[in-house]
């Protein structure tokens, strides 16, 4: 069955995403990679950032990491903290 | 302590929670609000953070200062909302023995927190606005 996973977005991935959530259908055993190209392909202005990393229940992670529909999931865009 | 706020920080406070008394040195970061960037006047900065993630990042950093340097007390405040040139926006406080380790540390910590803590901020200018850093360089086109 189809999974749908919300994503927090943050930053100028708000902007680019047009709202603090969005939500994107999750294949089973998809992972971070697997949404990152979701991404780009359904919003391709996260292509033109510097960099996006993906966090996972508020951890940096990885493209390997497989994602659940309980994950808290946000997007990363360059940090300007400070 | 760790600290995200919207209420303007109260810089003596962290310097306080960071004190110890058996500290020879206190070392204190306070980052403010330039009024230029990039040949333009600053009308203010908007900066938001990943709260929750925010907190867990500092406090890794805090762990790995701790590991790296015998630190004996430290605080991390940093603002978020409408900050006008001037404002404090982050304040790092730490107190170790000597005065050596204690700006190391303050620095390792304010270098780190900016490159891995989940907080941005966008410039806003009188004329658009800009969130810092996002694209590459020579491709960061201001919009409205």
């Amino acid at each position: 069955m189809m999974k749908t996973l919300r994503i927090k977005a943050f930053g100028i991935t708000r902007d680019i995403l047009g709202g603090r959530e969005v939500e994107l259908p999750l294949n089973e055993g998809g992972t971070v990679g697997d949404l990152k190209a979701q991404l780009a392909s359904a919003y391709p202005g996260v292509m033109e950032l510097k960099s996006l990393f993906i966090a996972v229940n508020n951890e940096y992670a990885d493209d390997t990491v497989v994602l659940n529909a309980t994950d808290e999931v946000a997007l990363i865009p360059p940090v300007s903290g400070g | 302590m760790i600290k995200i706020t919207e209420k303007p920080i109260d810089v003596q406070k962290v310097i306080d929670t960071a004190t110890s008394l058996g500290a020879g040195a206190v070392n204190v970061f306070i980052g403010t609000v330039r009024n230029t960037a990039h040949g333009k006047n600053v009308v203010w900065l908007e900066y938001e953070a990943y709260e929750s993630m925010a907190v867990a990042e500092i406090r890794k950093i805090i762990d790995e200062a701790s590991h790296r340097w015998p630190l004996l007390g430290w605080a991390v405040s940093h603002r978020v909302g409408t900050l006008k040139p001037a404002e404090v926006s982050v304040v790092v406080a730490v107190s170790a023995p000597h005065r050596r380790e204690s700006f190391e540390a303050c620095q390792f910590i304010i270098d780190s927190l900016k490159s891995k803590v989940p907080i941005w901020k966008k410039e806003v200018f009188e004329d658009g606005e800009e969130w810092v850093s996002a694209r590459p360089e020579g491709v960061s086109a201001t919009y409205n």
